[in-house]
């Protein structure tokens, strides 16, 4: 809750937020906000502007583009999402461990990783999904693949670097277990450092997604995905580029969106910033205060 | 109480593959008595933390025993609440996200004590280290670094152990602080009956405070001394240490 706060005090991070929220919101209840079916072809409505009907216009087939923007939420933000989780979720085990308890659990875990990563990442991608075949899943089980050493070796130097701390020294003198040590101690100092690295991360895994369906290579049509949507855009460039707009800024807009919110979060998270009841307390009498006096004024 | 019985460790030097090892500590014994204080004195790199680090159970030996009670301080049931240890940079020594209270919380806790009677202990904790009951809800970036480590010994002292390994405990203090803390220590024995293990640099701390005290050089114990008879120490390297000091 009071991350919340700190965040909300920062104007760019709250509208970050509140872009994400909508975006988030409007995807798991697609059918809700969306106007019209996504896949419903209406080939008088060609390329119209848009209308009270259709906000965003129509597209090549007579498509209804919000629609179809926010029926592609699912595949580009959520399901990125969930990709992006399975792959923290690994590498963050293995992090916490390599990290923790060092020793020939670190070399192997690293050496591991350090195979993953000396594959260049693109050409892994598309070699994977030469192998599985095109798809959105595939995609996503490729991003798995090749995301989670990275976040395993990012999150094992941070928290290499906590469990050092004396305070981390002293809970093993007293006899506090491992497992309880990584859960009160590492994971919450941790646990900042994971989130800034992961939102950072998960924009650009929207980006690549979106590059790859832009390629032919993800979701398939008639599914609606902002990437094949710009690849269908493309098509009609230079007749008709307004087409190409509204998924574009869209992108532009999500991902910029997540990228302030991960920067603002890197400083919301910092504990220094956390201060003691009393002066919180003083604090909100005194901005009230101020508050009140604006009014008056 | 905390026999120490030819102790050896070493670490790994250079690279994954080259076996070579330094040797940090080698043939170490002693004993340390229930309520005594002994000081471990020695230069820069002559493995004194490693040392305290094995006598906390943090690490353990390559060679030789350590001793609490009777059982080895490997094991973490014979050390919970029995040892305890106050660290030099108190700037890390408590979690950054947690208050003084939660942070002194975690010893009690672990010994099984409800919560308002640990709340009660923590305000004559508090006290007994000159620190009012607002400090805890205090954040440790909050506090300044004589404040900090305040809370530190008062953290230690609270589960009443038999020991407490001080790690340079007063070296980042300055001089005014140094005694303040020193003298806390002092009265802070008499209260609990607790023996230090009170690892410094400066001959003169450890006189104030210890019982006896053991120089070490380059990982092994050049002597050991009961606090009266320091000034007629034997060895060369033990003299030519305390001659820096009257000069
Ligand atoms: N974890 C470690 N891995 C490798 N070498 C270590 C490790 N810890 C200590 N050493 C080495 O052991 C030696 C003794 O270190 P130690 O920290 O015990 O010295 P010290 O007496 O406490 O010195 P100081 O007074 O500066 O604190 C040093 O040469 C150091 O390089
Ligand atoms: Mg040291």
């Amino acid at each position: 809750m009071k991350l919340f706060k700190l965040i909300w005090k920062d104007k760019l991070a709250a509208i970050s937020l509140s872009i994400i929220a909508v975006t988030i919101i409007a995807g798991i209840f697609a059918p809700l906000f969306a106007p019209h079916d996504p896949a419903e072809v209406n080939m008088e409505l060609r390329f119209a502007p848009s209308s009270w009907e259709y906000l965003l216009g129509n597209d090549h087939l007579g498509r209804c583009i919000l629609s179809r923007l926010i029926y592609g939420i699912r595949p580009s933000v959520l399901w990125v999402f969930v990709a992006l989780a399975i792959s923290v979720g690994i590498g963050a085990i293995l992090g916490f461990v390599a990290g923790y308890f060092r020793g020939k659990t670190d070399a192997f875990v690293m050496r591991v990783c350090d195979v993953m990563l000396s594959f260049p990442g693109y050409v892994m991608i598309l070699a994977v999904i030469g192998i599985l075949g095109v798809g959105l899943e595939n995609i996503l089980i490729a991003f798995v693949i090749m995301k989670w050493a990275w976040f395993a070796r990012i999150i094992r130097t941070s928290v290499m670097q906590y469990a050092e701390a004396d305070y981390v020294k002293f809970s093993k003198a007293l006899g506090v277990s491992n497992i309880k040590i990584i859960m009160k101690h590492i994971v919450p100092v941790a646990l900042p450092d994971v989130a800034v690295i992961s939102s950072s991360s998960f924009g650009s895994m929207i980006l690549q997604l979106s590059g790859f369906s832009f390629l032919g290579l993800g979701i398939q049509a008639p599914n609606a995905e902002w990437g094949m949507m710009l690849n269908e855009a493309r098509e009609v460039m230079f007749s008709r580029p307004e087409i190409m707009l509204a998924p574009g800024l869209t992108i532009i807009i999500v991902v910029s969106a997540i990228n302030f919110l991960s920067d603002s979060l890197q400083v919301a998270l910092d504990p220094k910033l956390m201060t003691s009841k009393h002066k919180l307390q003083g604090q909100t009498v005194a901005s009230s205060a101020k508050l009140q006096g604006k009014e008056v004024a | 109480m905390l026999s120490v019985n030819q102790v050896e460790k070493s670490y790994k030097k250079g690279g994954l593959f080259s076996g070579e090892r330094q040797k940090v500590l080698s043939n170490i014994s002693f004993e340390c008595k229930q309520g005594e204080c002994l000081g471990i004195i020695g230069e820069s790199g002559s493995g004194k933390s490693t040392l305290g680090r094995l006598l906390l159970g943090i690490e353990k030996p390559d060679h030789g025993t350590i001793l609490f009670e009777g059982k080895s301080v490997d094991d973490r049931k014979a050390r919970l609440g029995n040892i305890s240890a106050v660290f030099q940079d108190y700037t890390s020594s408590i979690n950054p996200f947690y208050t003084v209270e939660q942070a002194m919380m975690e010893p009690l806790k672990l010994q099984g004590m409800v919560r308002q009677e640990a709340q009660i202990k923590i305000d004559l904790l508090l006290y007994q280290v000159g620190l009012n009951p607002s400090y805890r809800t205090k954040y440790p970036h909050e506090l300044s670094g004589g404040e900090a480590q305040r809370v530190c010994i008062a953290r230690a002292v609270s589960t009443e152990p038999k020991c407490i390994v001080l790690d340079e405990a007063i070296s980042s203090l300055d001089g005014s602080v140094q005694i303040q803390v020193l003298e806390l220590l002092k009265s802070l024995r008499e209260i609990y009956n607790i023996g230090y293990i009170f690892i410094t640099h400066d001959i003169q701390a450890a006189s104030y405070i210890c019982d006896r005290v053991m120089i070490i050089r380059n990982g092994q114990i050049e002597e050991m001394v009961k606090i009266e008879q320091l000034k007629d120490v034997q060895s060369a390297y033990a003299r030519k240490l305390l001659q820096m000091i009257i000069t």
